[in-house]
């Protein structure tokens, strides 16, 4: 592979980076673009992101055995690059995002279908430089089905209240014998809009990617945008900060759990998740000022302190989690969620790896990731340890969001007292740079990278764990009954918005 | 014997019209305090990051209990009488929050939720994004926020089943 080191000036290749200091980024031929996607294939690397620019393309590895992660680009030539797809099916759904935004043709793709592009925007391929007008394109060939197959739409605006999203089943009986997803409805030009901004303005966009995982994004995004700048929040900031990524991490997964409760029939536990995800949310509010904590982490430091009373009253919303917690258990283990729930929407760990699935959905299948463990600088001196379940099915992934509930509560709680004094934020330097940041969401790992001019970002991508979710649920809606697509959909906690960009 | 060829019920008694009167009444301002204060939500998704749905999850949690107030989601817009529109209204989603309205029966609101449903918030400069709500449908109440807190959004619902009760 030939280097070239396009991060820092000052990097050499062979050392291993200071802490903060982004990965180097190689520029590759398209030969070794291929040989290093062979090499990914057969060495299990992990495809954690694949994005674009006006003039290039870039991929991002994480490589398990170091573990570290491995930045790649390759220039556009002729409009067009090797397709990845081909030996990554990971790559296929950004591939196709690609195609839309930028134009870039992907040689050899395995699906050429339009992702975020619906024909209704004014121009085509918008991120591109100069963007052309709209041009009817080409509609590609639907697949071929049966003639008297069945189809079953769901979405965009399908479930009662939920993110919007199509899957399209093809059915046999009750049966599914294929499953389609189409994403893109909410696309609202994110990355068009984080350009030529501040980091502090762009901070926003990224705050409101999924709200759910605001915490998470606006977290990855301000690492990124410190890493390229090279600077680092101040210490109380960053401990505020593992406050409110373990907070949100409760209330997620306390929101999850109430929704699969709910679909599996467990009416009680649905109510108590649901009590207290409320007492933990109108704790959060009292101690940062914000429900869900959006805005809260700002590239440099964090926004917001801790009001005077925050911390003991965000220990007495944690204590009457964990006051509830072993009955939490205990329900699970019960007769009636684990009688819909085992079984139900089962993911091999050879799936997960292959699609680069993290977060609850990787690790109740046995692949033990988590982004929290070696890659976020902020809990270095934190012990993390992932919950692992080999089963792969709903249940495990409910064992495992209850079981890092508790984790998370235990974090918080060390953390909170004593939190170490000084500023909340640092200033950012009106220098040039690129980096990547990363955070551990309720969904999975987070990726954001970026690209600093003199201040300006001039390209961005966020990566949100549903790229590698959406392609999961469909292999899994595959042969499963229709009956449990409402479960396997929540069990997953399939984003949108996150991915829409 | 003939008694078998008539029946042996006798005529009934004509109902004494004030009782038709005074029930009809009585049934009249039962309805209109039963049947009249209760509304159908059928959520409507924009755009949104998915912030405003889960502070319009919390709503059916204990603390607030939508149900109490006569208020409930439904599955479909056919069965609906508000629509509650979250996230700025994106390009790719502008025909179906049409075909939701067209399918909602008459008479129907139209509840703007969140900053970004109200004028597109902080996407408006997007050439992904028409801008609010009121650009597609017409909207009847806005509940600013981002997102809004479910207290905030009772508050707009409640006040919505007052005027719908006079």
């Amino acid at each position: 592979m030939t280097g070239e080191p396009a991060a820092r000036a000052t990097d050499v290749e062979g050392e291993a980076p200071p802490p903060g200091r982004p990965p180097l980024r190689h520029m590759l031929s398209p030969q070794d673009w291929i040989a290093t996607a062979q090499t990914a294939a057969e060495d299990s690397w992990v495809l954690l992101a694949h994005w674009a620019e006006p003039a290039a393309v870039h991929a991002l590895y994480l490589d398990p055995a170091t573990p570290g992660v491995v930045p790649v680009s390759i220039a556009i030539e002729a409009g067009a690059y090797p397709a990845l797809s081909p030996l990554l099916p990971a790559a296929a759904l950004y591939e196709r995002m690609i195609l839309d935004l930028f134009g870039h043709v992907p040689g050899g793709a395995v699906d050429p279908r339009p992702w975020l592009d619906h024909g209704a925007w004014p121009s085509e391929h918008p991120m591109a430089a100069p963007s052309a007008p709209r041009t009817d394109r080409p509609a590609p060939a639907a697949r071929a089905e049966q003639p008297d197959a069945m189809i079953l739409p769901l979405g965009p605006i399908g479930r009662p209240i939920g993110e919007a999203a199509l899957l399209r089943l093809t059915l046999d009986g009750p049966v599914i014998r294929r499953a389609d997803s189409r994403l893109g409805f909410t696309h609202k030009g994110t990355l068009a809009l984080m350009r030529n901004k501040s980091p502090r303005t762009a901070a926003r966009f990224a705050a409101r990617l999924s709200g759910d995982a605001t915490v998470a994004h606006g977290l990855a995004f301000a690492e990124a945008a410190e890493t390229a700048v090279g600077t680092a929040a101040p210490p109380r900031a960053a401990r505020l900060r593992v406050v409110m990524l373990e907070l949100e991490r409760i209330a997620g997964h306390l929101d999850t759990i109430a929704e699969v409760s709910r679909l599996a029939g467990a009416a009680s536990m649905r109510a108590a998740c649901q009590l207290l995800r409320e007492i933990l949310l109108r704790a959060c509010h009292f101690a940062f000022g914000h429900r869900l904590m959006m805005d809260c982490v700002v590239p440099g430091g964090v926004a917001v302190d801790l009001t005077p009373d925050g911390a003991s009253a965000l220990l007495q919303a944690l204590g009457a989690v964990a006051a509830r917690l072993p009955a939490l258990r205990r329900d699970h283990e019960g007769v009636v969620p684990g009688a819909r729930l085992s079984g139900t929407g089962r993911a091999g760990r050879a799936l997960a790896e292959s699609l680069g699935v993290g977060g609850v959905a990787g690790r109740a299948a046995g692949r033990a990731f988590d982004a929290r463990v070696g890659f976020m600088p902020g809990y270095r001196t934190l012990a993390v340890t992932p919950a692992v379940r080999p089963a792969g099915d709903a249940a495990a992934r409910q064992a495992v969001r209850i079981a890092e509930i508790g984790a998370s509560l235990r974090l918080v709680s060390s953390v909170l007292e004593p939190l170490p004094p000084g500023p909340l934020t640092v200033a950012l330097p009106q220098v040039c740079g690129e980096g990547i940041g990363c955070a551990e969401s309720i969904r999975g790992d987070v990726w954001h990278w970026l690209r600093i001019d003199h201040g300006q970002i001039t390209a961005a991508f966020p990566r949100d764990p549903g790229w590698a979710l959406w392609p999961l649920a469909t292999a899994l809606l595959q042969d499963s009954v229709t009956d449990d697509v409402e479960l396997i959909r929540a069990s997953l906690a399939l984003p949108a918005s996150g991915m829409d960009l | 014997m003939k008694a078998w060829r008539r029946p042996r019920a006798e005529p009934a008694e004509p109902v004494p019209a004030d009782t038709i009167e005074s029930l009809m009444a009585r049934l009249d301002a039962a309805a209109q305090v039963r049947l009249g204060r209760t509304l159908a939500i059928r959520h409507v998704n924009t755009g949104s990051c998915n912030g405003c749905e889960l502070e319009l999850r919390a709503l059916s949690n204990v603390l607030y209990d939508l149900e109490r107030f006569g208020l409930r989601f439904v599955d479909t817009p056919r069965h609906a009488d508000i629509l509650l529109v979250t996230g700025p209204l994106t390009r790719n989603l502008r025909v179906a929050l049409e075909q939701a309205w067209d399918a909602t029966p008459d008479p129907k609101w139209v509840i703007a939720v969140g900053d970004c449903a109200i004028d597109g918030g902080l996407f408006k400069e997007s050439y992904a994004v028409l801008g609010g709500t009121g650009l597609s449908v017409p909207v009847d109440l806005t509940i600013s926020g981002c997102p809004p807190s479910p207290t905030q959004v009772l508050a707009g619902l409640r006040a919505l089943l007052e005027v719908n009760a006079r």
